[in-house]
């Protein structure tokens, strides 16, 4: 019952950051289901991933949306959409149906692989090559967002102009 | 009726990627568009857990989780200064808008 319930509450998180208008109340929404989705991992026994969830995805995260709409400001475009609602559904069936015809007939095999060892163990030894794309990331994100947000004083972009006619 | 851990949390993969796959089909605000695509990676993340969690390679599934915790953090960063960016150049966050490459 307590599963269902917090099953509801992240689909409904999920749903209203999809759904408000405002930006900043988007944002919140999103930090909510983060942490509800923290909250299934803990319980599914992955307190590490857990942790990390919180604090990078609805702690660390929220503030950017909220820096970044900070500095953007609010711009209400909810009215238009980029493609007509009834398509959207019907792509959406379409990749639920692939989903579920997928992942049904795998979930109740029992399990053939092999066990690894504990999680500190595949992290550092046995995936190393992940754990070097995760620095060669971390890297490449500061470096874009140092380039991004400069004031580029040297080859500085041109307004964007509307050419018609 | 009692719903289990695993089943509750296939619920909430489904239901995320569901409602991010169809927010990213629809919404035309460049930040929405971030949030969108933060369900979608959260609903795939927690089904790495979740199939690890099942195959009993918790270990193995938790560690990929990792991996995609960062990937998608990056993802939120560069979309966002890119975001900033945007806005001050072009002046809109429409992505309609965003079409000053198709001259």
């Amino acid at each position: 019952m307590v599963h269902g319930l917090i099953a509801a509450v992240t689909l409904v998180c999920a749903i209203q950051a999809v759904r408000a208008t405002r930006l900043l109340v988007s944002a919140l929404w999103l930090a909510g289901a983060s942490a509800l989705v923290a909250l299934e991992m803990y319980l599914l026994g992955a307190p590490e991933i857990a942790v990390i969830e919180l604090s990078v995805g609805a702690g660390l995260v929220t503030v950017l949306f909220v820096f970044a709409i900070n500095l953007t400001g609010e711009e209400n475009l909810d009215a238009r959409r980029m493609i007509p609602r009834p398509l959207a559904w019907t792509m959406l069936f379409i990749a639920g149906a692939l989903l579920l015809i997928f992942i049904l007939p795998g979930i109740n095999q029992p399990a053939t692989g092999q066990v690894y060892g504990a999680f500190r163990e595949i992290f550092w030894e046995d995936r190393q090559l992940d754990t070097l794309l995760q620095i060669i990331m971390i890297l490449a994100g500061v470096l874009g967002v140092l380039g991004l947000l400069s004031d580029q004083k040297t080859g500085q972009i041109a307004p964007y102009e509307e050419h018609g006619a | 009726m009692t719903i289990s851990i695993p089943t509750a949390v296939l619920i909430i993969v489904l239901g995320l990627v569901g409602i991010g796959i169809y927010a990213l089909l629809t919404t035309r605000h460049l930040i929405k568009v971030i949030v969108a695509l933060q369900l979608l990676v959260k609903g795939a993340m927690l089904a790495l857990v979740l199939a690890g969690h099942l195959t009993g390679q918790d270990d193995l599934g938790q560690s990929l989780a990792i991996t995609v915790i960062i990937a998608d953090t990056i993802v939120a960063v560069i979309g966002m200064a890119l975001a900033v960016q945007v806005r001050r150049v072009v002046g809109t966050l429409d992505l309609r808008s965003l079409t000053s490459l198709r001259r």
